[in-house]
């Protein structure tokens, strides 16, 4: 399960909806427990309304802040947009999710005015949606 | 001679749960490949069945990506830092 916070939810939308047309994307940083305490939007390098990339350089300094916090947190996931489909994992996304099983895959679709957001564990190939909970508190 | 070779949060499970680990090596390639004698469970994760660097891997030597540098083949001087990071993309395209 995915469990986002309001504000998180928030934060994504907005970003999303800036990037259009183009997709959006960045990192859920939360804990192994699945609960999202920040959202830390990244530049799609792609610069593409179908695909995303984020620079490993960007991923490295959000990995090496949290590090350097001892707070725990850790890059649990990826956001990214889908602007004219459905929120459903492409088989872009699920080749290259290849290495990354233990993470979250949240896709926000901004097909419709009002945004849909779904995710996803994907392992060896296999599309697993999972619930999101929004913890309101 | 040692370098430091930071790991990204997907691979500690497989490093005893190290964020940063010492491997030996002259070259990227001979550090990647230390850096999977010492961790096994890497090995999927950093090599290609063909010995290449796995596709959906960067490694960084002091910031920049070996994939523009010399690959495999970039020297590694003592007290370089190399970091790896898995790379995230996607779309419906």
């Amino acid at each position: 399960m995915l469990r986002l916070r309001r504000q998180q939810w928030i934060e994504m939308v907005a970003h999303g909806l800036d990037c259009l047309p183009e997709e959006a994307c960045g990192l859920l940083v939360g804990r192994p427990d699945g609960l999202v305490e920040a959202f830390r939007p990244c530049t799609n390098t792609d610069r593409s309304a179908r695909t995303y990339a984020i620079d490993g350089r960007e991923i490295l300094r959000v990995e090496r802040d949290l590090d350097a916090s001892g707070n725990g947190l850790e890059v649990v996931g990826v956001m990214h947009t889908h602007t004219h489909t459905d929120a459903y994992p492409s088989p872009t996304d699920v080749e290259r999710a290849a290495l990354l099983a233990s993470w979250h895959f949240l896709i926000v679709s901004l097909r419709h005015p009002e945004p849909v957001a779904r995710s996803y564990r994907i392992s060896d190939g296999e599309v697993a949606e999972e619930p999101i909970e929004l913890v309101v508190r | 001679m040692p370098v430091s070779v930071r790991l990204p949060t997907v691979l500690r499970t497989h490093a005893g749960g190290l964020s940063e680990v010492s491997a030996e090596g002259a070259t990227i390639g001979e550090v990647v490949d230390d850096v999977v004698r010492q961790f096994p469970g890497t090995a999927n994760h950093l090599k290609a069945p063909d010995g290449a660097l796995h596709r959906f891997v960067n490694v960084y030597l002091d910031d920049e990506d070996v994939r523009y540098l010399g690959g495999l083949d970039t020297p590694v001087s003592d007290g370089a830092e190399v970091s790896i990071v898995p790379a995230v993309a996607g779309g419906t395209g």
